[in-house]
């Protein structure tokens, strides 16, 4: 064994190859259009790149007018939820090597809310019932002076799965009950009131469970697991609902 | 920056006909699938199966109390189960407004005429009626 030098530099690496993948983005501009319409944009990509790489590409180096949310771009904050070849997804979670570049890669904005300029939409309804879950935690009782509220290991894991949610309406943005006519709560709020309503902290949970069981409520979910199958974190949303639902018939968590 | 307003009361209140109806559905499917399939194989299989089935041997079951009960009570499970699930379709597939209740309006009056033909069918169905002429008898009315 020896240490690198810079006399023996490191055999170059074979280039990576990249290949030209054609985008179709469903473009709409308030000012312009009355119909939003499909624009192709064709970029040079890499396996690895992201779907959002692709759009920053576009908008960096070929039209600047492209619109779309982004903050993190790493699959935390939430606000690149787009439909990508039908599907709802992150932009920023959706690699190009898993897409099938040999046709050109669909890109529009999620359904079901109204839309404002290219791939953004008015987020306002989908919070509107987010708010109306209330998903805070409301405790009867106050913590010990300078204690935490005390929580097993098994009371915690009861609802670990619906804190993984950031809020991107990928999943309230898939649902065929959803866009009918917006009046659904839709699966996001459902989740996070499941992750009150089944905090062992939290004594709201009859008022969740009220909330939601209303004609707009958990009975409007069909099971189609669409929901599911769209949440980039992993969350198992028809199983949340589900629980929501057997919870409320208890009329207790 | 306004404060973000926060909904203090729920959307609509009173009975929640929905929670019903998703119990309903459940309960009616379980049920269903038993009486359902005991029908057909009661119909179809027993005896000298599907060739049996003749005017004679719908009289003949209606006139068993039991298969009245288990007809009239599949009538009613199976009409209001289809129903809601056609109400259910109506919802996700129309905007509220006249078109939509002009359609539920003619699903619940469907329903309602079906069931109560059915039931009085089944509970007054008579094959050989008093006084009618020969001709217009089945066969086995003589005997």
């Amino acid at each position: 064994m020896s240490t690198a030098t810079l006399e023996q530099p490191p055999a170059e690496a074979a280039p990576i190859e990249s290949f030209t993948v054609t985008f179709l983005i469903r473009r709409f501009d308030p000012d312009v259009d009355t119909e939003p319409r499909w624009q192709d944009f064709d970029v040079e990509m890499y396996p690895t790149d992201r779907v959002l790489d692709a759009l920053h590409k576009i908008k960096w180096e070929q039209d600047g007018s492209l619109t779309f949310r982004r903050s993190c771009a790493h699959g935390i904050c939430g606000s690149d939820a787009m439909r990508i070849n039908g599907r709802n997804r992150l932009a920023c979670k959706t690699l190009i090597k898993d897409l099938d570049i040999s046709k050109p890669i669909y890109v529009e904005a999620i359904k079901g809310l109204p839309l404002e300029k290219d791939l953004i939409v008015d987020m306002e309804p989908f919070f509107a019932s987010y708010r109306e879950v209330q998903p805070f935690l409301q405790p009867k009782t106050a913590a010990a002076p300078g204690k935490e509220r005390v929580q097993s290991v098994a009371e915690r894991a009861r609802f670990d799965d619906t804190t993984k949610c950031i809020l991107c309406a990928a999943c309230t943005s898939s649902c065929p009950v959803f866009w009918t006519d917006g009046q659904y709560f839709g699966p996001a709020a459902i989740v996070n009131a499941h992750r009150f309503i089944f905090d062992s902290r939290d004594d709201e949970a009859k008022v969740r469970l009220d909330i939601l069981n209303d004609k707009e409520g958990v009975w409007r979910c069909r099971t189609t697991f669409n929901c599911t199958e769209a949440c980039p974190r992993g969350i198992e949303v028809t199983k949340a609902i589900a629980e929501v639902k057997q919870a409320v018939m208890r009329g207790k968590p | 920056m306004t404060a973000i307003p926060f909904p203090d009361e729920p959307r609509r209140r009173g009975t929640n006909w929905e929670k019903w109806g998703w119990i309903y559905m459940r309960i009616s499917g379980v049920v269903l699938v038993v009486l359902v399939f005991g029908h057909l194989f009661v119909n179809l299989m027993v005896g000298e199966g599907v060739k049996a089935i003749d005017f004679g041997f719908v009289g003949g079951k209606w006139a068993d109390p039991f298969w009245q009960w288990w007809d009239v009570t599949m009538l009613w499970l199976a009409l209001i189960h289809g129903a809601n699930g056609m109400r259910t379709v109506v919802n996700d597939y129309t905007k509220p407004g006249t078109v939509q209740r002009i359609l539920k309006g003619a699903l619940l009056a469907s329903v309602v005429v079906l069931i109560v033909l059915g039931t009085l069918v089944v509970f007054t169905f008579e094959p050989c009626p008093a006084g009618s002429p020969a001709d217009l008898l089945p066969s086995f009315c003589a005997a």
